[in-house]
């Protein structure tokens, strides 16, 4: 009789207990739906992930306390899965200040640190539910670029919906997802104190603030793949056309005016990396007096690295 | 700032040089996706972008009544291990669906599925 492997059998098994369960995504899928990375707004999955870097620059209008200067900030975030539904995120940011006429400061912003669960996916209708927690951790980075002294701690729900379920008399509009948040930014500090030159105390407020951020994607790979063969091939059979929205309104505490910006772009999704190019279009002048932009290279750690620090530390 | 720098070389280093290992996607298929057709196709022909474990991935061609009509003898192809077909019987006029689930040499799973029009 014909002794069997052992290896080849555990491996085989392996294999099957993969092929039967249901689909082990690292990154942003919901069935047949994939979920590009966005630039500006959180995504509503859980992944291991690099953005390695993002950069963006824009030019900020002149104010009470400045005049206009050109801001551009060099970032790294990582991603990383505690368990399939369970992941939590850190990222820092270098940033440079350039003002009219003023000398240039450069120095790091705060660093932040966030942590997600995904509680909802329907893969039929390809949706993705999740809630997290972000944390700007006050104090960790350099006062001369504006980092500030206090904490701001932002619970937030995420959302990402694919529209392949729409009927067939709709079927090119298949290819469309949304992905988005909303979360209310809470400052650990009501107001902060500072004598300006002549010995005055000036009191800024830092308000509560209702952050809402989505991104509207049509996606060629959706396309191409499962609604219409269209005859596109590398690069363009993996664009994806993006417009993000990212918007910021304070509450209360003297409030102020709502600031945003409106981001056009595209992504390009590969094997095993991304990379994304989108306009920074200010929403009104207290956002910017000019559009800016905003560049991303953004790895798929799970697809790099799938048998180390490409998957989740606890389960499959 | 260099220590990152190297740390995004490598990285890049790496996908550039990795062969094995990502979610398998529908490249391109034939009868293409969401294409009309004037005659029955003897195989149907599904090419990845990724090389897949054949033995635990699968195809099936559907009839409009959801019923399989494909001959079920999937099968890789070993001169190219991202290409999955099966062979089907002379199709009536009609529309079809394909239904597929690829498990990727990494064991990344990914499915999916579309249409073909056979016309008379």
């Amino acid at each position: 009789m014909k002794k069997e492997n052992p290896c080849l059998l555990t491996a085989a098994l392996a294999l099957a207990t993969v092929a039967a369960n249901g689909p082990a995504f690292g990154h942003g899928f919901a069935g047949k739906r994939f979920f590009p990375a966005t630039l500006t707004t959180e995504d509503p999955f859980v992944a291991d992930e690099l953005s390695l870097p993002t950069i963006s620059t824009i030019k900020t209008p002149a104010s009470d306390d400045g005049p206009a200067t050109r801001e551009t900030t060099f970032s790294v975030d990582v991603s990383k899965r505690i368990t399939e539904n369970l992941g939590v995120g850190f990222g820092a940011a270098y940033k440079q200040l350039q003002p009219d006429g003023g000398d240039r400061q450069r120095g790091f912003d705060n660093a932040a640190a966030n942590i997600k669960y995904k509680f909802y996916q329907n893969d039929d209708h390809e949706t993705i539910l999740s809630a997290g927690v972000d944390w700007d951790i006050g104090g960790s980075g350099s006062k001369r670029v504006g980092a500030e002294s206090f904490s701001t701690v932002t619970p937030a729900l995420f959302f990402g919906k694919g529209f392949g379920d729409l009927p067939e008399s709709a079927m090119y509009l298949r290819p469309i997802a949304v992905t988005g948040s909303i979360g209310i930014g809470i400052p650990t500090r009501a107001s902060s104190s500072s004598f300006s030159d002549d010995g005055d105390i000036a009191i800024e407020r830092h308000p509560h603030t209702l952050n809402v951020g989505f991104a509207i994607e049509y996606s060629l790979p959706y396309l191409q793949a499962f609604v219409k063969d269209m005859g596109l091939r590398e690069p363009f059979n993996q664009l994806i056309p993006v417009v993000e929205v990212a918007l910021s309104k304070p509450l209360d505490r003297g409030r102020g005016p709502t600031t945003g910006t409106v981001n056009p772009g595209i992504l390009w999704a590969g094997r095993y990396m991304q990379l994304g190019l989108e306009a920074l279009v200010p929403i009104n002048h207290q956002t910017g007096s000019r559009v800016g932009w905003l560049a991303q290279i953004h790895f798929f750690l799970d697809d790099l690295f799938p048998t180390s620090i490409g998957k989740p530390i606890f389960g499959k | 700032m260099k220590n990152l720098l190297r740390v995004l070389a490598l990285l890049l280093l790496t996908a550039a040089a990795s062969q094995a290992a990502a979610h398998a996607m529908l490249d391109h298929a034939a009868p293409a996706v969401g294409s009309t057709i004037h005659e029955s196709p003897a195989q149907l022909r599904l090419w990845f972008t990724q090389e897949l474990e054949p033995a635990f991935s699968t195809v099936r061609v559907l009839d409009r009544d959801g019923k399989q009509v494909d001959k079920q003898d999937k099968q890789g192809d070993l001169a190219n291990p991202a290409l999955l077909q099966v062979s089907v019987p002379q199709l009536a006029p009609g529309r079809y669906r394909v239904v597929w689930r690829a498990l990727s040499v990494d064991t990344h799973v990914t499915e999916g599925d579309f249409i073909f029009d056979v016309l008379p």
